[in-house]
C-alpha cells in the first residue's frame, strides 16, 4: 500500500531528477555560449582582416609588387573554418549564430579570392585557386569525400588556395558567384581557372587539372607563403 | 523521425536517472538503520527451519553446498535439510547418498521435472515453521541463517527474507564482472527491501514462513523463473519480502560470457513473461513500490538499454561510414593526420553529462554493495570493465529475450 509519505517521496525524487536534468542543460548552455563568444571574438579578428584586405586592395595600385604581402588573411581564418565546421556538425543545424558566422567567413573568402587574383594578374605570381561549392547535407557523400581530398591537397600544397562555399547558404555574394561561374546545383562542384568540374575528383585528377601544382612542390622552401584557407563545411 | 527518437531518448534517460535518485534518497533516509553485524549473532529463540536443496546435475558443487549447510551456526535439532535429486544424470545422487546417515538430513530422488517440482516435493514433507530453498551451486555463511531469522523475529509482518548473494571465488573474466554486478545488486536489493519492492526470491537461501505456501500454494514452473513468480504472487497477496544484507550466500557464477548470456536470457525472458502474467500488479498503488517502482524500472531498464545501445550503435555506424569515405577519398596515408588539441573541440552536451551522473550513481551503488559484502570501498579496475562490457553484451540478451517473448520461444535452462 502506498502511503501519503511515499507519494511525497515520489514527487520529491521527481523534482530532484528535474533539477539534475535542468542543471545539465544549464551547464551545456553555458559552455555553448562560451564557444559562441569565442567564435564571435574570432569574427572580430576577421572584421579587421576584411578591413585590412580592403585597404591593401586599394593600396595595390600604388605599391610595387615586391611590397605586396602574398597572404592577406590572418591565420585565424583556418582556425575559424574548422570551428565553424565543428559547430555545424555538433550544434543545431539551424543555429542562427553559426550561420551568421559562416556568412561572414564566406564574404572574407570572396574578398581574399578577388585580391589574390588581382595580385596574381598584376605581379605575375604563381597562384592556383579552387572555388569549391558543396552542400552540408550529410546525404551528399561525394561532398564529404571531396572535403577529405581538398584537406589532403591543402596539406600537400600550402600555396594552393581553396575557397569553399555552402551552395545553400542564403548570401547574395555566393549567389553572384554561382551566377558568374554558372555553377550547377548538383554539388560538389569545383571551379578551377573559370571552368566547372562537377562530381567527386580524386587528388590525382585535381593534380592533372592543375599541372602547376607540381611546380609548388619544387618551389617549396624557396617561397615563404602562408597556407591557404580550409574548406569550411 | 529524429525528433521522436530524441524525445524517447530524453524520457528514458530521465526515468533511468529518476530510479537511481530514488535509490540514493532511500539510502540516505535509512543509512543509520543499515548495520553490518560482525561475529556471531545470538537469537533469543530458534524457530524450526527446513532447507530444501534441489539439485540437477550438480556433482561438482553439491558436496560443498551440503557441507556449508552442516556448518551453519544453528541448533541441529531445529534445522532439517532436504536433499532432492531431480533426476540427475551425473554423480549428484551418489554424493547425496553419502549424507543419508545424518539425522537431520532427508534425501529424495525423483524423475526430472524441473526445479519447481523438486521444491514442491520437499514442501510436501515440511513440518517446520520456516522453509528455505538453496541451489546446489551455492554455499552459505555460518551466520546467514541466524541473521535472516532475526529479521523475522524483529518484524512479524515479514513473510520472506532473502540474503546477500556474493560471487564465490571469481576466477574468469566473466566471474569478476559478475562479482561487481552482484555488489551493485546488494545495494539495489537492500533499497528495494526497505521499500517492500523486491521482485524475486532467488535460489540462494530465501527463507519463507511456512504459512506462505499454505496461503498461496507451492512453486510453479513460471517460464523457468519460479523464484520471480513466487515473489510476484506474494506481493499479490500483500506478503512482505525483506532483504538481509549481512547474511551472505556465495554462488558459483557462469564462467564464460556465453554461459552468462544463456543465464541472463533465461532470467529476463522469465521476468518479462512473469510480468505479462502479473500485469495487473503494474502501476497499482495498492501494491506499493513493487508496482510503482520495481516493475516499471525493470521495463524501463530493458528498453533504455536496448534503445541507448541502438542509438550509440547508429552514432558509431555513422563514424565508421565517415572513416570509410575518408579512406576511399585519401587512402590510409591521408587518414593519419593528428589534429591539434583545442579546448573548443571538447564537446559538453547535456545527455553525456546526465549519463556521467547515472554512471557515478552506479559506481556509488557498487561501492556501497562492496562495503556491505566485504567491508571495503576499495575501487577495482573491474568496475570500469563491468560497465563497458555490460554496455555491449547486456543489449544482446535483452534484445534476444524480447524477441523470444514475442515469438514465444522459451530459452533452455543451461
Amino acid at each position: 500500500m502506498t502511503s501519503q509519505n511515499d507519494w511525497k517521496k515520489y514527487i520529491i525524487v521527481f523534482f530532484i531528477t528535474l533539477t539534475l536534468f535542468a542543471s545539465a542543460f544549464y551547464i551545456t548552455d553555458y559552455f555553448y555560449n562560451n564557444k559562441i563568444n569565442q567564435l564571435k571574438s574570432i569574427q572580430d579578428n576577421i572584421s579587421i582582416d576584411i578591413l585590412s584586405s580592403e585597404t591593401q586592395f586599394s593600396l595595390l595600385q600604388e605599391l610595387s609588387c615586391k611590397d605586396v604581402d602574398n597572404s592577406v588573411l590572418s591565420q585565424e581564418i583556418n582556425n575559424i573554418a574548422d570551428k565553424i565546421n565543428y559547430s555545424e556538425k555538433n550544434f543545431a543545424t539551424d543555429n542562427t549564430d553559426i550561420r551568421y558566422l559562416k556568412k561572414y567567413y564566406s564574404l572574407l573568402e570572396i574578398k581574399d579570392y578577388l585580391l589574390m587574383k588581382k595580385i596574381s594578374e598584376r605581379c605575375g605570381t604563381k597562384n592556383s585557386f579552387i572555388l569549391y561549392m558543396y552542400s552540408p547535407d550529410p546525404t551528399c557523400t561525394d561532398c564529404v569525400k571531396q572535403e577529405f581530398v581538398l584537406s589532403a591537397l591543402r596539406e600537400k600544397y600550402p600555396q594552393l588556395r581553396i575557397y569553399s562555399f555552402d551552395y545553400d547558404l542564403d548570401l547574395s555574394a555566393i549567389k553572384a558567384l554561382i551566377s558568374i561561374y554558372k555553377i550547377p546545383s548538383n554539388v560538389p562542384v569545383m571551379v578551377i581557372d573559370g571552368k566547372n568540374y562537377q562530381g567527386f575528383k580524386t587528388i590525382e585528377e585535381i593534380e592533372t587539372i592543375i599541372p602547376q601544382l607540381k611546380d609548388f612542390l619544387v618551389e617549396e622552401g624557396e617561397e615563404n607563403t602562408k597556407p591557404a584557407e580550409k574548406p569550411a563545411r | 523521425m529524429g525528433s521522436i527518437s530524441n524525445v524517447i531518448f530524453y524520457v528514458l534517460i530521465f526515468l533511468t536517472l529518476y530510479i537511481q535518485v530514488f535509490f540514493l534518497l532511500t539510502f540516505f533516509e535509512n543509512r543509520k538503520k543499515i548495520v553490518i553485524r560482525k561475529g556471531n549473532t545470538k537469537l533469543k529463540f530458534h524457530p524450526s527451519i527446513t532447507i530444501i536443496v534441489s539439485c540437477w546435475n550438480e556433482d561438482k558443487t553439491i558436496y560443498r553446498t551440503i557441507r556449508s549447510l552442516l556448518g551453519l551456526d544453528y541448533p541441529k535439532e531445529k534445522l532439517k535439510i532436504f536433499l532432492i535429486d531431480d533426476g540427475s544424470t551425473d554423480n549428484t545422487w551418489n554424493f547425496i547418498k553419502r549424507f543419508e546417515k545424518y539425522s537431520n538430513i532427508s534425501i529424495f530422488h525423483k524423475e526430472n521435472g524441473g526445479k519447481h517440482s523438486a521444491i514442491n516435493l520437499g514442501l510436501e514433507h515440511v513440518q517446520t515453521d520456516f522453509v528455505a530453498c538453496l541451489d546446489a551451486d551455492s554455499f552459505v555463511h555460518p551466520q546467514a541463517l541466524n541473521r535472516m531469522v532475526q529479521c523475522f523475529l524483529d518484524n512479524k509482518d515479514i513473510m520472506a527474507v532473502i540474503p546477500a548473494t556474493i560471487i564465490h571465488n571469481p576466477k574468469s573474466f566473466s566471474q569478476n564482472l559478475q562479482k561487481i554486478e552482484y555488489f551493485a545488486s546488494i545495494f539495489v536489493k537492500k533499497m528495494l527491501g526497505i521499500l517492500n519492492g523486491l521482485h524475486v526470491t532467488p535460489g540462494t537461501l530465501p527463507i519463507y514462513r511456512r504459512e506462505v505456501f499454505d496461503k498461496i500454494g507451492g512453486f510453479r514452473k513460471a517460464h523457468n523463473t519460479e523464484d520471480g513468480e513466487i515473489a510476484l504472487r506474494m506481493h499479490q497477496h500483500n506478503l512482505r519480502i525483506d532483504y538481509c544484507h549481512d547474511a551472505y550466500v556465495y554462488t558459483v557464477a557462469p564462467d564464460s560470457l556465453y554461459k552468462l548470456y544463456k543465464q541472463r536470457l533465461r532470467w529476463y525472458y522469465g521476468f518479462m513473461k512473469n510480468l505479462i502474467d502479473y500485469r495487473h500488479l503494474l502501476l497499482r498503488p495498492k501494491f506499493g513500490a513493487l508496482s510503482l517502482l520495481t516493475l516499471p524500472s525493470g521495463i524501463i531498464s530493458i528498453f533504455s538499454i536496448i534503445f541507448l545501445s541502438l542509438f550509440f550503435l547508429s552514432k558509431f555506424n555513422a563514424y565508421l561510414i565517415e572513416k570509410i569515405i575518408q579512406f576511399q577519398a585519401v587512402g590510409l596515408g591521408g587518414m593519419l593526420h593528428i589534429p591539434k588539441f583545442d579546448w573548443f573541440y571538447i564537446n559538453i552536451k547535456s545527455i553525456p553529462l546526465i549519463l556521467v551522473v547515472c554512471y557515478l550513481l552506479i559506481i556509488f551503488s557498487i561501492l556501497a554493495g562492496r562495503k556491505i559484502a566485504e567491508n571495503s570501498i576499495r575501487p577495482s579496475g573491474f568496475i570500469i570493465l563491468y560497465m563497458v562490457t555490460y554496455s555491449v553484451i547486456a543489449p544482446v540478451w535483452f534484445l534476444k529475450a524480447v524477441y523470444n517473448v514475442i515469438v514465444s520461444e522459451r530459452p533452455s535452462w543451461r
